[in-house]
């Protein structure tokens, strides 16, 4: 396996497994790439290269309330549930990195309990409880349950990442005549800033992902989540099938992770592997 | 408890507890410490509690009464009726054998293709960048999305996969829209097996390694004597993670095939008795039985193979 001298032909082999690797990564995105550029009649032709190409899949989306009502909730929802999550678990993160107090252990337990919970046992409950109370198909009856599962993945990283912060610093701020709620302000925040960052995005994708709550607790366009309302767009006649702007709808709801990914590569990885396996 | 001691506000009195397991009284240094950790923990715990610790409860009761939507006025204690009618329901067995079937094949490929994965992303010679973005395009795409993805790639004249199969349709059988699912699930989900395993393969010192080939060693033996055995804790929290994340199946199959065709999974399930039978009682109780399964599988884990759970060593440390 560990290559001491560099042959050709292991050059050769490990791009040709890379070019593998990538192919399966990419093959079914852009497959629904290329649906999503086929007319209606190219459609029902299985080639992976469109017959006849058209913008009209995606013009017709984003014409309609159907979709775009849904991806302004999907982004609206989505980045205040990221900042709520992001806030609250740099609190309680930072408590458990660098805090003693007693129930510490009970926090963590709970997080980990969270971070496992099947989610379609809270749907019945919070279906009940959100239609009783009036946040039942509102903007903060996704919030609520997105920031909760926000919490335990941003107290993980979080917490993994501050850990590595330079400890020394606080203490000279407080030897300056900080408080500690002002040393974690003022020296703490800005250092733990790219951890947030990481966390931020990690925590975005996931209720930018959701599905099970967003079909549940929601029943129209004014907090339908873009996953969810997939289901709801048809084509442009009653009697054409939606498959093209289905496609487009999933092409549009993709871009946003593909950027992430572009820019946000390495932190993604520090970020998912941080939690899991230092702890 | 005692790793994080050196970290207590910078005070003589609070250092006279470094290292102590005796409880002297609590200096005011260490005291405001407990209450700053308190306080900044409390708003995260108070969500949590809210809106899962509640409901859950409140589930429970439910799945004690017999209370469907469209008939509001007979509502009723029951007792376990509803755990008694779910568990000698076929459906349930059904789902249940489905969602493990689909658990245990899926983990068990995303294992094995996420090492392979991970090995590549580690050893690769160049591109390992690009090899990484690109495995985490699946990672983190929509999984509603990819699964119209391969909705449409198994429709018979529409997809290039059913044209490649001879006009296959998949998805209108059992076992073959199993199949199409569990492929879904694991393209999907090996990528994130595959950074975790990453991370632990990063663990194995590369001297060994170079040893045991000196030693003549071969790469299989090396595999399997050195990188398991060290790797061990991080394929355990990888496995634990991807198992109850797989057990709770539910995207990818309402898209799929909407559970038709025997494909419920125990997710799929409980929303249909929920929301097309409005039936809170049994969805509620099917809801409960998914939470035990949840745990007996953790505890398998946990106890069974020693998994260390997350964030328990952040105690040791």
């Amino acid at each position: 396996m560990a290559a001491v001298t560099t042959t050709p032909r292991q050059k050769f082999s490990w791009g040709a497994t890379n070019v593998v690797v990538i192919a399966l990564a990419l093959i079914p995105v852009l497959w629904m790439v290329s649906l999503s550029f086929k007319t209606p009649t190219a459609i029902l032709d299985p080639s992976f290269i469109p017959a006849q190409w058209t913008w009209g899949n995606y013009t017709g989306i984003l014409k309609t309330a159907t979709f775009v009502r849904p991806l302004i909730n999907s982004i609206g929802i989505g980045l205040i549930a990221t900042f709520i999550s992001v806030v609250l678990a740099s609190m309680a993160a930072y408590a458990v990195a660098r805090l003693r107090f007693p129930g510490k252990a009970a926090l963590i337990g709970m997080a980990l309990l969270i971070a496992m919970f099947p989610i379609i046992a809270l749907v019945t409950p919070l279906f009940s409880i959100e239609r009783a109370i009036g946040l039942f198909n509102t903007w903060p009856g996704l919030i609520i349950p997105y920031v909760a599962f926000g919490l335990p993945l941003g107290i993980y990283t979080l917490s993994a990442f501050f850990r590595e912060i330079p400890w020394e610093l606080e203490k000279a701020a407080k030897v300056d005549g900080a408080t500690p709620f002002q040393a974690f302000i003022k020296v703490i925040a800005p250092l733990a800033a790219p951890g947030m960052v990481t966390t931020a995005i990690l925590v975005f994708l996931a209720c930018w992902n959701e599905f099970l709550l967003a079909i549940s607790l929601t029943s129209t366009i004014a907090a339908r989540t873009a996953p969810a309302s997939l289901a709801y767009l048809s084509g442009s006649s009653q009697f054409t099938v939606p498959t093209g702007p289905i496609a487009a709808a999933a092409v549009v709801i993709t871009i946003p992770i593909i950027i992430f990914v572009l820019f946000f590569q390495r932190r993604i990885v520090a970020g998912l592997t941080s939690g899991a396996v230092k702890g | 408890m005692t790793a994080s001691t050196h970290v207590a506000a910078g005070t003589e009195a609070a250092q006279e507890t470094t290292g102590r397991h005796k409880r002297p009284q609590l200096s005011e240094g260490a005291k405001a410490e407990r209450r700053l950790g308190w306080l900044l923990c409390a708003p995260a715990v108070i969500v949590m509690i809210a809106v899962t610790a509640y409901p859950v409860g409140y589930a429970i009761w439910l799945s004690l009464e017999r209370y469907n939507l469209e008939l509001p006025n007979a509502v009723k204690f029951i007792g376990f009726a509803n755990y008694g009618a779910v568990l000698s329901s076929p459906y349930w067995w059904q789902a249940l054998w489905v969602t493990v079937l689909i658990t245990v094949i899926s983990v068990a490929v995303t294992l094995v293709l996420g090492m392979l994965l991970a090995m590549v992303m580690h050893r690769t010679l160049f591109g390992r960048g690009t090899v990484r973005t690109a495995a985490l395009i699946p990672y983190g795409i929509v999984t509603v999305a990819a699964a119209y993805g391969w909705y449409y790639a198994w429709t018979p004249g529409q997809g290039y996969l059913s044209a490649a199969f001879n006009y296959a349709a998949p998805l209108t059988a059992q076992y073959k829209a199993i199949a199409v699912i569990i492929l879904a699930e694991i393209w999907k989900t090996t990528p994130f097996m595959g950074l975790l395993l990453l991370a632990g393969l990063s663990l194995v010192p590369e001297d060994l390694q170079k040893a045991a080939k000196v030693d003549g060693a071969t790469g299989w033996q090396r595999f399997m004597k050195i990188t398991v055995p060290l790797m061990k804790p991080a394929i355990l929290v990888a496995l634990l993670f991807r198992t109850l994340d797989s057990f709770r199946i539910f995207d990818n199959i309402f898209i799929l095939t909407q559970g038709n065709n025997g494909t419920e999974s125990v997710s799929i399930l409980a929303w249909d008795n929920l929301f097309n039978a409005l039936n809170l009682g049994i969805g509620a109780a099917i809801s409960i039985l998914i939470f035990i399964c949840v745990v007996i599988i953790a505890a398998i884990f946990i106890k069974g193979f020693g998994t260390a759970a997350p964030g328990t060593n952040l105690e040791r440390r």
